[in-house]
């Protein structure tokens, strides 16, 4: 999207062709993703079907619903984790960051749509340090200097910084469950991505580093647009600005965080949420 | 129950006790026999053997009998030449046919790799050395150290290639995913994040792989063949520690028994040195591979 505002602001003023001022910046209301009949298919059986979804930038989505209802398969699709899974096939429109899906590979939209999984998963034979710029070093190369920027800013951003910056070169193993998951999350941050995806991040996590990890949430959507999978409907209110709910393969319900949980439209949600089933 | 009684001194947690130290007393009775074997043989050959050797051993060339002195030194260096030229051919494809087994196990060709692997593993030693005989002695016209290095290769691959499949499998899936959502290509992946977590495991099967070649005679007898003397190259007769062994062992000479005994007590010895360099340079820092 940066792309389309730089191409207006170097194209000549002509008031009469130019209908909206150009100093507006249109940020806040800049869709991140936005779907129109997203179908994914595992051989002939639907895992999603037909979702229509428009996220915002920089805004934190709580995608919530029962097991099996599609959440982790809708997540996997924007950055197209589905590549790796045998028979799985995606179908529909799907617009990340103003741009249609084709005008990209797998690899190019993970590079702008970072993605943290339910279980830590550091990478075993590197140090801390190694870890966060993996992405970058595995990519490319740069200077020191940038690495040790990027491993500091990416470590703080994550919140995990003080309690590591004296020992980056020893193992991630070392580290607790809760301080490995926010390691993956500062892995993410560092290849710079505009999107970040997080599959149920606290599930292996106890209440303390849970609440480590919705604090860096909270910090993150500043400049990020974070889609969040959950399980816990408190994570879900605490965290996000707005909340799906999926059942069954099928978005049920889009809206405010707020409104979805004091009144929400749909019946199937009120049930959900109220804990009458799920 | 109340608590305290299933904390209690009850008689089935005596019977358990009891079971627990047999099986532990059966289990550390099996370790030690694992052990006593090599450690057997390897000083019985040092005992043996230690009588005949000198420096002269490894630097001189073999004696006649009756002449006295005499050492070696081609037989190791032969063998040395041999084992790294069928390391240099048959490493790389076992590790690159374990990778495609592993990582694109769906394939029908993965499966086909698998099983002629599992057959290929199975095959006698002299009968790949027939091969090689066949394939290389026969077309060049003359025994050679690139024949025998052949032979050991085909003899490598299937330890390769199926050691490297099972510990690239045992590489969680979590792992891959991790590496791939930060924009890391497959490939990249495969061979900067999946195989360096492996590298502990397939690094066990290479050596393994070559210590197996380094003792092989059988395949040796028909293509590397055997020389009293220094090679001239690597394309023609080369001397080897085990044939030089079988050669002397089969004599009716008690001088060139002991020098046969000195001979595998240095094979025994090169291997574990060779392992042991291995294991130093691919150390990996954090022991956290699989």
């Amino acid at each position: 999207m940066n792309e389309d505002i730089t191409e207006i602001i170097k194209e000549p003023l002509n008031i009469d062709t130019v209908a909206a001022p150009h100093h507006v910046k249109p940020e806040k209301s800049v869709i991140a993703v936005g779907t129109k009949n997203l179908t994914v298919w595992f051989n002939e059986r639907k895992g999603i079907e037909d979702i229509n979804i428009d996220i915002k930038k920089d805004t934190v989505t709580a995608i919530i619903g029962p097991s099996g209802c599609g959440k982790s398969t809708f997540l996997r699709a924007l950055n197209f984790m589905h590549d790796l899974t045998p028979g799985a096939r995606v179908t529909g429109e799907l617009n990340i960051l103003g741009r249609n899906i084709n005008d990209y590979n797998g690899v190019e939209i993970r590079k702008k749509v970072g993605m943290v999984f339910q279980k830590p998963n550091p990478f075993p034979t590197m140090s801390i340090y190694d870890n966060v710029i993996s992405g970058l070093k595995l990519n490319g190369r740069y200077k020191k200097d940038f690495y040790d920027e990027t491993v500091e800013s990416s470590l703080v951003q994550a919140g995990l910084w003080s309690e590591v910056k004296d020992r980056l070169k020893v193992s991630a193993y070392n580290l607790s469950g809760g301080q490995q998951q926010r390691l993956c999350i500062a892995r993410t941050l560092a290849v710079k991505p505009e999107i970040i995806l997080m599959d149920e991040p606290t599930s292996a996590l106890d209440p303390i580093s849970t609440g480590s990890i919705e604090n860096a949430i909270h910090d993150l959507k500043k400049k990020f647009t974070i889609i969040i999978v959950t399980h816990n409907m408190q994570q879900a209110a605490r965290v996000s600005d707005h909340t799906a709910y999926f059942y069954l393969g099928k978005l049920i319900e889009h809206s405010k965080t707020s409104t979805v949980f004091t009144k929400p439209k749909e019946k199937l949600t009120e049930e959900y949420i109220t804990g009458k089933f799920g | 129950m109340e608590a305290a009684e299933l904390l209690g001194n009850s008689g089935n947690l005596k019977r358990r006790k009891v079971i627990n130290i047999i099986m532990l007393t059966l289990s550390v009775i099996s370790a030690l026999a694992a052990i006593i074997p090599l450690v057997y043989i390897f000083f019985y050959t040092a005992a043996a053997g230690i009588s005949s050797i000198n420096l002269d051993f490894f630097t001189e060339l073999p004696k006649p009998v009756g002449e006295p002195g005499g050492g070696i030194a081609n037989a190791i260096i032969g063998s040395i030449e041999i084992v790294g030229i069928g390391a240099a051919f048959g490493i790389p494809v076992g590790l690159l046919a374990g990778i495609y087994v592993a990582e694109y196990s769906k394939t029908m060709v993965a499966n086909l790799v698998k099983f002629v692997t599992d057959v290929l593993s199975g095959i006698p030693s002299i009968i790949v050395g027939i091969f090689a005989y066949g394939v290389i002695v026969l077309q060049s016209k003359n025994f050679s150290a690139f024949a025998g290095g052949f032979a050991l290769g085909i003899l490598m691959i299937p330890t390769v290639t199926r050691m490297t499949e099972e510990m690239l499998k045992l590489v969680p899936l979590s792992l891959r995913e991790a590496s791939l959502a930060l924009g890391i290509p497959r490939w990249k992946t495969t061979l900067r994040i999946v195989l360096r977590t492996a590298s502990g495991g397939i690094i066990t099967g290479i050596l393994l792989a070559i210590a197996r070649a380094a003792g092989e005679t059988a395949p040796l007898l028909f293509t590397s063949f055997g020389n009293s003397f220094w090679a001239e190259s690597l394309d023609s007769p080369t001397a080897s520690l085990p044939v030089q062994i079988f050669n002397y062992a089969i004599s009716p000479y008690e001088e060139w028994h002991n020098k046969a005994w000195a001979g595998a007590f240095v094979l025994i010895t090169l291997v574990f040195v060779i392992s042991l360099i291995v294991r130093i340079i691919t150390k990996n820092k954090f022991h956290q591979s699989v």
